[in-house]
């Protein structure tokens, strides 16, 4: 057998094990496929879910850009002094480990409900791997490549441009990979907590009632969104990191 | 270098006095932010006087099985995958977008299968944290140079002597990695569970004090979670960097 068809047989298995699983738990604990395949299907049918899926689009686009384009910024500014970096990374590393989820008060507190705190909880997900990455990705550029920079009298913009941003790019790539899978997450959870609309809310709701199905569809939804999304994202990241690779051999 | 933990200290300790001068101040309100020096004392009140200990060891109790689970379960999955390249092959984009996924969706699930006590919050915290767990161990496995394999044949070991003695070294720097992220990951998973839908812990705490807009309370127990998980994460950067000193890496 091909190994093209693998990703198709895991598909297989697992729904076989989905099912299994259900047929285990009985339909409190988990819909069965075919049970959710039908709820799902009548939920796009209705426009609250259209409703729901707009507004945590709209939120987690925002949450992205900002975590990116500030994680980025920050990240170059902190990567390309090693004494800022020495100063701020333990600092930044240590505030990537605090479970975000504790400071839901506080953004409630300060945002109030609704969009502000969805996105700034999306943000406080997806901002440190970004900026962690970046600095990490700016540290590793070689010394002589600054240099040379330096030789040639680039500007700081023609340095970030032509040196930095190229050289840095594939580690770069993985913080804002694993920086808009949290940002996803980090929507989500806004959501759970402070608001009236979104996919977080619909779920909330889904669970208060005990709703298995729906709570099943929405899941299976957004894991299946969440793989393909990951999967599209690391299929680039490979071959960034390839191109690197073979770019310092030449 | 230890100018350096200086000036970090020193900033630490500047942006703690900055806000302190603005909630005393009122530009922040004490509605929304209680100062810090406040913080520590309800800390402090919280803990001799409310039954904020017993709450933390419950918390901390559910985190350490997690953290349990995730290590033992992370390493096995992690062992049998590198032997099977073509399962491992199909599941990666699995493993690459789990962390988008909103594990704390399955909680019906898991209710149905665990009952309603403290192993769902177990179960989330395992789920959270075993993903980066089998990451770094595919990682170790991946990086032990042939050449120390080798030698083992050579010397005729026994596969167990061989995994033993040479394979588990080799591998070591990424699987304490591996532990370093499980122990973060799964301390985020139990006490996310627990402020999502929990009938005990410190979680559950900071959420009735937010609910009561008892601001004292919520920013005591917030202060010392957010303390707790700083220390534990602090602590095992330290060994890490210890070790990594001890095995001559960077």
């Amino acid at each position: 057998m091909s190994r093209r068809y693998d990703p198709y047989v895991l598909v297989v298995v697992m729904l076989l094990a989905w099912q299994g699983l259900a047929m285990l738990v009985g339909p409190d604990g988990l819909a069965s496929p075919r049970v959710t395949a039908q709820t799902l299907a009548g939920m796009f049918g209705t426009e609250t879910f259209w409703h729901n899926l707009a507004a945590t689009g709209e939120a987690f686009c925002l949450a992205v850009v900002i975590s990116l384009s500030g994680g980025l910024l920050l990240g170059l500014f902190i990567g390309l002094n090693k004494f800022v970096t020495d100063l701020l990374d333990p600092i930044l590393n240590v505030l990537y480990a605090v479970p975000k989820i504790t400071l839901y008060p506080v953004v409630l507190l300060v945002c109030g409900l609704g969009m502000s705190a969805k996105v700034t909880f999306g943000v406080l997900h997806g901002f440190f791997p970004v900026t962690l990455l970046t600095i990490s990705g700016v540290r590793s550029i070689r010394p002589v490549h600054l240099k040379t920079a330096r030789a040639l009298r680039l500007s700081t913009l023609q340095t970030m441009r032509r040196i930095v941003l190229p050289a840095a790019l594939p580690e770069i790539f993985t913080g804002c990979r694993l920086g808009i899978a949290l940002a996803l997450l980090g929507t989500l959870v806004g959501e759970f907590f402070s608001s009236d609309r979104g996919i977080g809310y619909a779920l909330t709701q889904y669970v208060s009632r005990n709703d298995v199905p729906s709570i099943t569809a929405l899941t299976v939804l957004l894991f299946t969104i969440a793989s393909l999304g990951g999967l599209g994202l690391l299929a680039l990241d490979r071959r960034l990191h390839h191109h690197s690779k073979t770019g310092d051999v030449s | 270098m230890k100018h350096i933990a200086l000036f970090r200290l020193l900033l630490v300790a500047g942006a703690i006095l900055v806000l302190e001068a603005l909630c005393r101040t009122n530009i922040i309100s004490n509605f929304t932010m209680i100062p810090p020096s406040a913080m520590v004392l309800a800390a402090w009140q919280q803990l001799s006087q409310g039954d904020a200990l017993s709450e933390l060891g419950y918390t901390m109790t559910n985190a350490v099985c997690a953290i349990i689970i995730s290590v033992i379960g992370g390493f096995a999955a992690g062992t049998v995958l590198h032997a099977l390249p073509r399962v491992r092959h199909a599941v990666t984009p699995l493993l690459a977008s789990w962390y988008a996924i909103p594990t704390f969706v399955f909680y019906p699930l898991l209710v149905v299968l665990f009952g309603l006590n403290r192993g769902p919050m177990i179960a989330l915290g395992a789920l959270f944290g075993i993903v980066a767990m089998v990451v770094s161990t595919l990682d170790g496995l991946d990086r032990i140079s042939r050449a120390v394999v080798k030698t083992g044949l050579v010397l005729r070991m026994h596969p167990l002597q061989t995994a033993l003695l040479i394979k588990l070294p080799a591998a070591a720097p990424h699987l304490f990695t591996g532990v370093k992220l499980a122990v973060a990951y799964s301390l985020i998973g139990v006490i996310a569970a627990e402020f999502i839908l929990a009938t005990a812990g410190i979680g559950r705490g900071i959420s009735l004090a937010f609910n009561d807009l008892d601001n004292n309370t919520m920013y005591g127990l917030l202060l010392l979670l957010v303390a707790v998980v700083v220390l534990i994460n602090v602590v095992i950067r330290f060994c890490e960097s210890k070790l990594y000193a001890r095995w001559g890496l960077k």
